[in-house]
């Protein structure tokens, strides 16, 4: 009853307009209204300028306002497999590295989650820590280990395991490897979140009731977990579809990603409109994931509610 | 209730060396004397020498933590705003789409946050003259934009915890609803008010994708200098550099842990 | 009228001409579809120790909540003192609350607790010295003043809490549950040292409490709450004896009802059919009734008599003894009686072991004064 219950009037301050809409007015500016740009310009023409596109709509002369939509950089992006290719390129990499985040991620958020009290928050400490140094230097000390002469191929040939160094810089098993080291804080920390909230008297009723250890997992804790992995596993999802920092250093030119590409066709080829076309394809492929998202975490945070 | 799982401690233990194996072997290889970065060939801190020779890399440094102060201390204003708005007004208006915006911004692909804010600042440049150019500013307003949305997380999930009779009680007592906030509300919530200032201050220092699209000619951070240099290869100096955050960051965060940890252990006693 | 405890000024509630602490105009309070608070009135005078009792979610809390000024009504009016204070914030009403959680400042001791709501009134700082060591002496808590809450055990927490809500000396102290975070024994001590302080004081206390028991012990008066509407307001004493509803009978302590019509009605005294209780059921009735009109009589178990011989006089039952429970002062019998019906007393142990006790499966006979019972219409 309690979570019913509202300010009464007498207690909105004036302020209360303020607490709400100076958040709101900046995401609004800042977040929302962009994106409304990047579908204007992705709808003109590129031209050798500065900026370098031309506004579709133009005052030609007396006040005769002229609007010319250009369709073509969507066109452009069916028609040449190049972009087809690097969209599915990012979502496999995105789905994949997704799934090997969940398989190292939730055994790890299930020990600490049975770990005894006084471990938990070391052990919690230990697996943000890494989040807080540098992302680009993480992604860099993995250059360090994948190349021709590093870490990895010295002690395989120290071993005798191989005689020639193994091509795996520049692949896309670095890419994978990359993805998901730098992702699986992010699906550790929810997925903890939520085991730590489950009724441990359940298992003990399960276990009671003559079900076994691995049972008791499968058919009391998986289950209950599942709108966590779900969360989880879309805050993963969703910012390595855009990936580039990572295709970038570790992987190689076959590597096929849009964000990457986006990146590509915004500095190299300074194709304005190109780039904001992708980035509205890769916007409307995300809604879908965001929204299940939302789902998930709002019912995550009713249940623990 | 772990001990039973043998199998769960192998795979945790794994993790964590898989987490921490990469930032070792930076922190080994930054006291390498060799330019090959892989082969070992005795100790030395000629590369930490370097380092604060370089002053390109020194003035993008001074410029990323000037923008990331500034930045946490607007994200931590903004952000904590849009918690108490979350958490306190769920009946007003724009409180859903308010939800919606700001949890949009930590899952939003970089490259797309980059480009549609330099979008933007390219035509309001066009229709109001501001802002002028690209440089510190406009860095300013992309990383406040998503920092905020961290903090908010961050607060918001301090409040939710927050028990509201305590506030009611000071308003009981005579307290006007801006006295409780300054007197009540904010000390009880300072210590995830300092996490999500820090956590904002070091999402700013890191970024790459969004400063690039949004910076100008003379305003390059750290990341993009560290890039630049990392494009083309590995090379010590940013090992060295690389050490140095991590022990700041480390250290911080040890601080920070153990101070969280006594007074988690302190409450766990009193239950 | 019987008088709960004796009190300089009994029964204030009586005296019609004063005009009430607390006056609660056709409040009412809705949450979406829902009504927390259903169209209530109430009057509540000055020195009264004033519960609202009722099960959770029966709209007690929002009532003391509005009364506080932490809910604005949907609709009514609610007068303190003569003031109507409907849309008057928390901050600015002569009425102080003891949360239930107790919602002490943890980054504070107990003296600047304590000293909180004086500083709001800038208070000079020797004045709230002064106030906080007598309020601290008040509820015996001196030797706390410089902890800090998460330092104190339940039960100080509890004095720190009332200390803190007496110290501006409001006209009315609201109590949420005061006592519903104390294990039983401290409760029970806890709730004489509330009316002794209560009536040290002469502050009108309105205490919420979902418990009957330490509803009768405390209060001079109290409001029954049911689905948001108040189902009696009445002293402890009346209360139980004379409850004007089946709700009500049910709610304070145990009862047995039996349904029937009336047969006639004269010089106060009632004469009811009823078919459940196999006998007719004779009732002291003061207000006039139909003849044939359905109505109910209401038995405490422990009106009820064990008769040696069967006798067919109105008010005589005739059963089986079923159950019996022995609950060390007193034992609960349940008859059944031959329509089926389930008839519940309770006798006092008195001596240690009686000469000739009651047993399973034994046929006895059961009566009760016609004044030790009521009938109820709703």
């Amino acid at each position: 009853m309690m979570s019913r219950l509202s300010w009464p009037t007498a207690l909105r301050v004036p302020g209360r307009v303020w607490v709400i809409g100076a958040p709101w007015f900046w995401l609004a500016l800042f977040f929302i209204l962009p994106f409304l740009f990047v579908l204007k310009i992705s709808l003109s023409e590129a031209v050798l300028a500065q900026p370098p596109y031309l506004d579709w709509v133009r005052e030609v002369e007396d006040g005769m306002v002229l609007i010319q939509l250009n369709f073509g950089n969507y066109l452009m992006l069916w028609e040449d497999s190049l972009y087809l290719a690097a969209l599915w390129g990012s979502f496999k990499v995105a789905a994949i590295s997704t799934l090997i985040c969940l398989l190292i991620g939730y055994p790890m958020a299930y020990a600490i989650a049975l770990a005894p009290n006084h471990w938990r928050m070391p052990l919690l400490m230990l697996i943000i820590l890494p989040f807080w140094t540098s992302f680009l230097i993480r992604v860099y000390a993995w250059m360090g280990i994948l190349k021709d002469n590093g870490l990895i191929n010295q002690v395989l040939m120290g071993m005798g395991l191989i005689s020639e160094p193994l091509q795996i810089l520049h692949t896309p098993v670095a890419v994978y490897i990359g993805v998901v080291y730098s992702y699986l804080p992010f699906l550790v920390l929810p997925l903890y979140a939520t085991l730590i909230r489950l009724d441990n008297t359940l298992l003990e009723a399960a276990a009671d009731l003559g079900c076994r250890p691995w049972k008791q997992f499968l058919t009391i804790t998986l289950p209950q977990s599942v709108p966590g992995i779900l969360a989880g596993s879309m805050l993963v999802f969703i910012p390595v579809m855009g990936e580039f920092v990572i295709p970038d250093l570790l992987g190689g030119p076959d590597t096929l990603m849009i964000g990457k590409l986006m990146w590509t066709e915004f500095f190299s080829n300074k194709d304005w409109p190109l780039a904001s076309a992708l980035a509205s394809v890769l916007l409307v492929v995300l809604i879908i994931p965001f929204v299940l998202m939302r789902h998930y975490e709002q019912k995550t945070a009713d249940n623990l509610g | 209730m772990l001990k039973r799982y043998p199998l769960l401690i192998v795979m945790l233990i794994l993790g964590y060396l898989f987490l921490y194996m990469p930032i070792v072997s930076l922190v080994i290889y930054s006291f390498n004397e060799s330019r090959l970065v892989t082969v070992w060939s005795g100790f030395s801190t000629k590369w930490y020498v370097e380092l604060f020779n370089n002053k390109p890399l020194l003035n993008a440094a001074a410029t990323s933590i000037k923008i990331a102060a500034l930045n946490a201390t607007a994200a931590i204003v903004l952000g904590t705003l849009a918690a108490l708005a979350l958490v306190r007004f769920r009946q007003s208006r724009g409180h859903k789409s308010l939800g919606v915006m700001v949890t949009a911004p930590l899952v939003m692909p970089e490259v797309i946050i980059g480009l549609s804010l330099l979008l933007l600042f390219v035509a309001m440049e066009d229709l109001i003259g501001w802002p002028q150019g690209r440089g510190l500013t406009t860095i300013l307003l992309a990383h406040i934009t998503f920092s905020m949305a961290y903090v908010t997380v961050v607060v918001q999930s301090r409040l939710a915890h927050m028990d509201r009779s305590i506030e009611e009680a000071a308003l009981d007592l005579g307290a006007k609803p801006l006295k409780v906030f300054f007197t009540i509300t904010l000390p009880m919530i300072a210590p995830s008010l300092l996490a999500g200032w820090l956590l904002a201050f070091t999402l700013s220092l890191d970024d790459l994708v969004i400063a690039s699209f949004v910076s100008g000619p003379g305003s390059t951070t750290l990341p993009m200098v560290v890039y630049s240099s990392v494009r083309l290869g590995v090379s010590p100096e940013i090992n060295a550099l690389a050490t140095i955050i991590i022990a700041i960051v480390s250290t911080a965060v040890l601080i920070a842990g153990v101070i969280m940890y006594r007074q988690e252990m302190n409450k766990q006693k009193r239950l | 009228m019987p008088q709960h405890r004796p009190a300089p000024n009994d029964n204030p509630w009586a005296a019609s001409d004063e005009e009430p602490i607390v006056r609660v105009e056709n409040v009412t309070k809705t949450f979406g579809n829902t009504y927390a608070v259903d169209d209530i009135s109430l009057n509540i005078h000055r020195g009264e120790f004033f519960s609202l009792l009722g099960a959770s979610g029966c709209g007690k809390t929002t009532l003391l909540r509005m009364l506080g000024g932490f809910e604005t009504p949907t609709s009514g009016r609610i007068f303190i003192d003569g003031q109507d204070v409907t849309h008057v914030p928390p901050y600015e009403r002569p009425i102080n609350m003891m949360f239930q959680s107790y919602a002490l400042f943890p980054h504070m001791t107990v003296a600047q607790n304590i000293a909180f709501g004086l500083k709001q009134d800038r208070m000079p700082s020797l004045h709230i010295r002064e106030r906080v060591s007598e309020m601290m002496a008040l509820v015996q808590i001196e030797k706390l003043a410089n902890r800090k809450p998460h330092q104190l055990s339940g039960g100080q927490r509890q004095r720190v809490a009332l200390a803190r809500a007496l110290a501006k000396h409001p006209k009315i102290l609201l109590l949420d549950e005061p006592l519903g975070a104390l294990d039983k024994k401290l409760r029970e001590q806890t709730q004489f040292e509330l009316v002794n302080i209560q009536e040290r004081l002469g502050i009108t206390f309105i205490v919420v409490t979902h418990d009957q028991e330490e509803a009768m012990t405390m209060s001079s008066r109290i409001a029954l709450m049911h689905e948001g509407r108040i189902e009696q307001v009445d002293t402890p004493r009346r209360m139980y004896e004379f409850p004007i509803s089946r709700y009500a009978a049910g709610f304070i302590g145990s009862v047995n009802l039996f349904h029937g019509h009336v047969v006639e009605h004269n010089n106060d005294m009632v004469l009811i059919r009823s078919d459940e209780a196999g006998a007719d059921l004779l009732v002291h009735h003061s207000q006039p009734l139909l003849s044939g009109m359905e109505i109910t009589v209401a038995v405490r178990p422990e009106k009820i008599i064990v008769r040696e011989q069967r006798n067919d006089e109105p008010n005589h039952l005739h059963g089986v003894i079923q159950e019996i429970a022995y609950l060390g002062d007193v034992s609960i019998y349940h008859i059944e009686l031959a329509s089926g019906k389930r008839v519940q007393f309770t006798q006092s142990n008195v001596q240690a072991l009686a000469e000739q006790p009651l047993t399973w499966g034994q046929e006895v006979a059961l009566s009760w004064n016609p004044y030790s019972c009521g009938v109820l219409s709703q």
